[in-house]
């Protein structure tokens, strides 16, 4: 069970994707698991072949749990072009000591019962039944076009996908729709609350833990600074303005390219504070702060978001939304940022000074944009601009190379053309 | 396409956007963003779904009159029979 935040303490799985005997090559989603951030599919970062599965569906265990034992040898070990390479350092997960577990953890040991030879061959427990999961065959031609979570929610409904109407990017089946399709079966309860693809309380535990070990843990500093986005925003708006819809940027994805660019030049504020050291991040994955509808907030990660034309951010960045809301995120984009970007929108407060998320050391934050007096040329003008800020931890940069970072942003957004 | 009809579209594509709101009781002459908690994106979300279903091409100047229920159902009837 993989660390999925420094909040996670265990985590219970819902759905295999792969059966014992299949190959997987790395980045391929394994499984799914339930975690208080919602359904997260675990991506494997190794290739081989699926041996043996050691936690069922419907189990709950600590994170450091192995879930399954991965066959490497043989030659299996090819690159999967197209992913993003992960750091070297980074070993597969059901190696991974678990950063966060309580020492009381066995990490290598299956979890006691039934001896891990026989589990594949027997069915779960029934007492404790797990969610009815379509079969692997029937769900083969579905699995592409709906999220896990609409899976899910679809089985605990008893509710036949074929009959969904998939609004999702590409006509996916999003949780969404699995609801307005229960919702307009005849005989349907209308008592029946639509549920999010997350347990608000469960949720709500994950930010409080979080949130206090970086508050008890991590000194913080705070900068700001007042950006003017005249030209930005113009650039933007004549973009925009020959674009159908689908393709047309958000001053967001600007934020996003500026921060992910600027933090090439300030690398210290890219990275973990890690046994007493900083350690840089492989890569510039921010993590974009998502707020859910319902309460709570998740920041996966953008991975690379330097090397990305915007674009491509852009339909990132709408499929991330989507999918932090609708279930469905991926176990690499919960454990990958190497910063976070907080952009408030269009009807958010007017600065945002965030708080670390550990083990991360700096937090970039965007608050709406405004128009205020602007001095020009000795005179007053009326600008667009926003408020930047950043929250770094003391203990691996100081504020003068955090005011460099603000600075680097500021000039970057001068020259959206170069973004 | 009927007025009823371009109602339902675009209370179905909100429904999407917001789907714990209680759509029967949006005041209609209400801006949209603060009654259903929508933020840019899903604003944005909102105007592609209008535009992938009823062909009709929104500029982004035109977004004002997209913040009502009501605004944006007599927008989108204009539109709707121009295209």
């Amino acid at each position: 069970m993989p660390s999925l935040g420094a909040d996670m303490e265990a985590g219970t799985l819902v759905e295999w994707l792969k059966k014992p005997g299949e190959a997987v090559k790395r980045g391929d989603v394994v499984a799914v698991v339930e975690t208080q951030k919602g359904a997260i599919e675990i991506e494997i970062f190794e290739a081989g072949v699926l041996d043996r599965i050691l936690v069922q569906p419907g189990e709950q265990v600590p994170v450091g749990t192995p879930l399954a034992i991965l066959r490497t040898d043989g030659a299996a070990h090819e690159p999967e072009p197209g992913l993003p390479q992960p750091p070297p350092e980074r070993p597969p997960p059901p190696e991974r000591p678990p950063p966060e577990a309580p020492p009381e953890v066995p990490p290598v040991e299956p979890p006691p019962g039934i001896p891990p030879e026989v589990r594949p061959e027997i069915p779960p427990p029934p007492e404790q039944p797990p969610v009815e999961i379509p079969e692997p065959e029937a769900r083969g031609a579905v699995r592409l076009q709906s999220t896990p979570a609409a899976r899910r929610r679809a089985a605990e409904l008893g509710l036949d996908l074929a009959g969904v109407r998939g609004m999702g990017p590409e006509g996916a089946i999003t949780l969404a729709d699995v609801e307005a399709g229960a919702a307009a079966r005849p005989g349907a309860r209308s008592s029946e609350r639509p549920r999010a693809g997350f347990d608000p309380s469960e949720m709500r535990k994950a930010i409080a833990t979080a949130m206090a070990r970086s508050k008890r843990e991590i000194p913080h500093y705070y900068l700001t600074q007042t950006v003017e986005l005249r030209r930005a925003l113009a650039w933007l708006e004549d973009l925009n303005r020959e674009r159908p819809p689908t393709e047309r940027l958000l001053p967001a994805v600007l934020f996003l390219k500026a921060t992910a660019l600027a933090l090439r030049k300030i690398p210290e504020l890219n990275g973990f504070w890690d046994k007493d050291a900083f350690r840089p991040g492989a890569g510039i994955h921010v993590g974009w702060a998502i707020a859910l509808r319902g309460g709570g907030l998740v920041a996966p990660a953008i991975h690379d978001a330097d090397h990305r034309p915007l674009p491509e951010l852009m339909a990132v960045l709408r499929d991330l939304v989507q999918r932090a809301r609708g279930g469905g995120l991926r176990s690499s984009e919960l454990t990958d940022p190497t910063i976070t970007v907080t952009s408030l929108g269009e009807r958010g407060a007017e600065t945002v000074i965030g708080v670390i998320y550990p083990p991360q050391v700096a937090i970039v934050g965007f608050g709406r944009i405004v128009e205020r007096p602007w001095a020009v040329d000795g005179a007053l003008a009326v600008r667009p601009m926003v408020s930047l800020s950043l929250a770094a931890d003391h203990r691996a940069s100081d504020g003068h190379r955090g005011g460099f970072l603000l600075a680097e942003i500021e000039r970057l957004l001068q020259e959206p053309e170069s973004l | 396409m009927t007025e009823a009809e371009l109602r339902k579209t675009v209370l179905e594509t909100l429904g999407h956007i917001a789907p714990e709101a209680d759509l029967s009781a949006l005041p209609p002459s209400k801006d949209l963003r603060e009654e259903l908690d929508i933020d840019s994106m899903d604003f944005l979300n909102f105007v592609i779904a209008l535009h992938e279903k009823l062909g009709v091409d929104i500029p982004e100047a035109d977004y004002p009159h997209l913040v009502t229920l009501d605004g944006a159902i007599a927008y989108l009837s204009e539109r709707h029979v121009r295209s």
